[in-house]
């Protein structure tokens, strides 16, 4: 078959499937989207079920589910993500699973594109689920296979725990031709299903029980591995392993230590690491995200008497936060070596243009904060946002995003601060995907406690930021077929909101009178801007400006903030045409009618 | 080890010409790593691509600062973004026509391609500075940057990919409808960066 060049993620969807799995649930989020894409791709004969579910506590019931019949079962999401999981999987631990359960959560140090650098390997501690760590794309792609049959092996859900850079980098790959057949013997009734006191009790002492086995069956497991016989020590994890040897190898320094990689940072396999300590007199941690093996070997020292040097992160030699690098890597470990860094090389300071991700030129937020901005000009408002394209409101020039927090909470700060500033109008703002995974039951809870608040759904149809998945709003599934399309208007109205209109972002006219009208009522009102994302078309007429009519007040570029309006050389500005969208509000914003249609 | 460091914004086929690249380098027999951003990237976003290729085994995906043979620069001011990365003695071949952020042209000062080249040029004097226009003219697209500035890079035949090599795993890879055009741009790509014209 020959190598074939995968994402990270493309790899561990296609060991997912040669390990048999069954279900595949998930919901998007950087960087783990592409992994259940991939199991959908992959999918020809139809033989997997594959769904984004609308959060990731759905999700994670449905794998329960699906694996109390006994199907192999995949959850996929990024960190936040298992948050909002947590509920169901913490009982689960306790509850036990038939089919195997992956649980695959990928955490992103940087943070790259989430709200926080969260380590998942510390919930492993916290729900007592094992957790498996690949180093690169390649190791992934069989270490899913083990990770189901350890699930199955000893009755538990495991959690697989990717970084970005083993979910985006890309490795030629040998793909094996075998797929493991699970057979289902269906949902048998018993009652060890029904969580409760007594048997959580029971199945905690069971746990305790055999999680010190797990542990030693880990010091055996062939992805942990001891390394090299030198005295100076250094465990590390994940793609932190790479950049350790990239660095060793550069500065001819392998013969100097011994290695202790560590795939399976929970339970910690303790035999492995006392022999790791046997054989070397100081030890430096090099890890992301958060102290946790440099803890584990404090501990074991301290649990076996043993006096030796552990540093890393709570020594403050290995940064405390953010992503690890060569770069970053080099000087701590040269300096735990004893060997003088390299200097670096003095360049001379240079301005480079910033290029902060921006709404795209044609991005129909842009028109719905612009008109809510203008309809609202001088009044006291709080505009709460939310996670998604959308978030990139806050910047200049349009300012609207005044606070972010997690899924769907944009609906419920706004009510909180209403209930502490009864004088200020809250508009709230949340994504149609958004609004699915956790802005129902927001604002089910405005209405039920007549809270005075606007809600605002900007309704791209799509998930446009972790790129167009669809939702229960697109009528769309993974299995290619078209479900009932779940309209958000009339599900705002079925709980009783009467206030609402559906407006065209780009309608600036008869946007503004709707919403000065709406914001003068009293109650639970909403707001749904319908149009679609610029990845959903492509545009029929184009926008340019006419030189002769220009002045170069630059109103439109002050105003809108659009990628597409560039400064002109004679300081009035143009249009890029690779880049216009054809939206047309730079057109209606000009007061001079410079911005004309493309004939 | 050849390492290859591509520099850009969102949209110009920066992640297609890697994996051209990687392609060609399993064809070939190496191991292959790369590495891309993305995540926030959208439209107009800074993109970089890693494509690393070894006869022996590659730990990382991302290239470390000093260590990339080539830098191929999409955009002027992303090269400049990037220069740790450059090898002593490593080459910067850089199309120079300039994609001005929306933060530019909302700020008074503006920053200038020319800056942005000179600066390169302080730097070492293996720059290859390109304009492409005319190959975009001749094919009539401008998606063929990509393609023009890896015809640049593996012209020479001093790296592990030959030309030859890259133009078999474009006509394998490339959908069949596309294939002349690029072999095309990937032609006159060598020519204007090793002779200066078309």
């Amino acid at each position: 078959m020959g190598k074939q060049l995968l994402m990270g993620n493309e790899a561990m969807a296609l060991g997912a499937i040669r390990a048999g799995v069954q279900v595949v649930t998930g919901y998007p989020g950087t960087p783990s989207s592409e992994v259940l894409e991939n199991i959908a791709k992959h999918n020809k004969n139809k033989d997997i079920y594959v769904e984004w579910s609308v959060n990731e506590k759905v999700a994670m019931e449905i794998a329960a589910g699906a694996s109390y019949a006994g199907c192999r079962c995949l959850v996929t999401m990024k960190q936040v993500g298992m948050n909002v999981a947590a509920d169901p999987l913490m009982n689960l631990a306790y509850i036990g699973i038939k089919g195997g359960i992956v649980v695959l959560v990928a955490d992103d140090p940087g943070p790259i594109s989430s709200q926080t650098e969260q380590d998942t390997r510390q919930f492993g501690v916290f729900s007592k689920i094992p957790i498996f760590d690949p180093s690169t794309p390649t190791e992934a792609y069989d270490m899913i296979v083990d990770a189901f049959e350890y699930s199955e092996k000893y009755q538990t859900p495991v959690i697989f725990r990717p970084t970005t850079r083993v979910c985006h980098g890309c490795d030629a790959i040998e793909l094996k031709e075998d797929r493991y057949e699970n057979t289902v013997e269906g949902f048998v009734k018993d009652s060890k299903w029904v969580i409760f006191p007594r048997l959580s009790y029971q199945a905690h002492l069971r746990i305790e029980d055999r999680n010190p086995e797990i542990a030693k069956d880990f010091s055996s497991y062939s992805k942990n591995t001891v390394q090299g016989d030198g005295k100076l020590g250094i465990m590390t994890h994940g793609n932190n392993y790479g950049y350790v040897m990239e660095i060793l190898e550069r500065f001819d320094l392998v013969d100097q230590v011994t290695i202790l990689k560590v795939a399976t940072p929970y339970p910690f396999p303790e035999d492995l690491a006392l022999r790791f300590l046997q054989q070397v007199d100081r030890v430096l941690a090099v890890e992301e995200l958060s102290a946790y093996l440099e803890r584990e070997l404090i501990f074991l020292c301290g649990k076996h008497g043993i006096q030796k040097e552990i540093l890393g992160k709570l020594s403050h030699h290995i940064q405390a936060a953010g992503e690890n690098s060569v770069e970053v890597l080099t000087k701590p470990i040269l300096d735990f070596l004893g060997v003088k860094s390299p200097e670096s090389k003095k360049m001379r300071d240079v301005t480079i243009p910033l290029r902060p991700p921006v709404l795209c030129a044609g991005c129909p937020h842009r028109s719905s904060f612009y008109t809510i901005k203008k309809a609202m000009k001088g009044k006291k408002c709080v505009f709460t946002g939310d996670i998604g394209c959308y978030t990139l409101g806050n910047a200049k020039p349009l300012e609207m995003v005044d606070t972010c927090l997690c899924m769907g909470a944009g609906i419920t700060i706004a009510q909180g601060i209403r209930r502490a500033e009864p004088d200020t109008t809250s508009f709230a703002f949340i994504g149609d995907s958004t609004f699915f995974h956790s802005g129902i039951t927001g604002i089910v809870n405005a209405v039920y406690n007549q809270t005075d608040m606007i809600l605002v759904v900007l309704d791209n149809g799509t998930t446009a930021m972790t790129g167009k998945q669809p939702h229960p709003g697109t009528g769309m599934t993974m299995m290619e077929n078209m479900s009932g399309q779940i309209r958000i208007p009339d599900l705002l109205r079925a709980i009783g909101i009467r206030d609402l209109i559906e407006l065209d972002p780009f309608d600036l006219e008869t946007c503004k009178s709707e919403i000065v009208r709406l914001s003068e009522g009293r109650g639970v009102r909403a707001i749904v801007f319908e149009s679609p994302c610029i990845k959903l078309f492509k545009p029929d007429t184009l926008y340019y400006v006419d030189e002769a009519t220009c002045v170069g007040c630059k109103r439109c570029v002050n105003e809108l903030g659009c990628p597409a309006i560039i400064k002109a050389e004679n300081g009035k500005v143009r249009i890029d045409e690779s880049l216009c969208y054809g939206c047309s509000i730079c057109a209606q914003v000009c007061p001079f009618h410079a911005i004309k249609e493309v004939e | 080890m050849l390492n290859i460091l591509l520099v850009g914004v969102g949209g110009q086929g920066i992640v297609l010409a890697s994996k051209l690249i990687a392609q060609c380098g399993i064809d070939a027999g190496f191991q292959v790593k790369t590495a891309e951003t993305i995540g926030m990237a959208q439209r107009g976003g800074s993109v970089v691509s890693h494509v690393r290729l070894s006869d022996r085994e590659i730990y990382s995906s991302l290239i470390p600062y000093g260590e990339a043979d080539v830098i191929m620069g999409f955009e002027p001011a992303e090269v400049v973004r990037n220069i740790q990365y450059l090898k002593n003695g490593g080459k910067i071949f850089v199309h120079e026509l300039p994609i001005k952020p929306v933060t530019d042209t909302l700020s008074k000062e503006s920053y200038e391609a020319s800056d942005m080249i000179a600066y390169l040029k302080e730097v070492t004097d293996q720059v290859i500075v390109m304009d492409c226009t005319e190959i975009f003219e001749r094919v009539n697209s401008k998606q063929v940057l990509n393609v023009a500035l890896l015809g640049a890079t593996f012209a020479t035949g001093s790296l592990d990919i030959k030309v030859s090599d890259m133009e078999k795993t474009i006509a394998s890879y490339i959908k069949p409808q596309y294939v002349d055009m690029n072999l095309k741009a990937l032609k006159m790509g060598a020519q204007l960066a090793w002779k200066g014209s078309i």
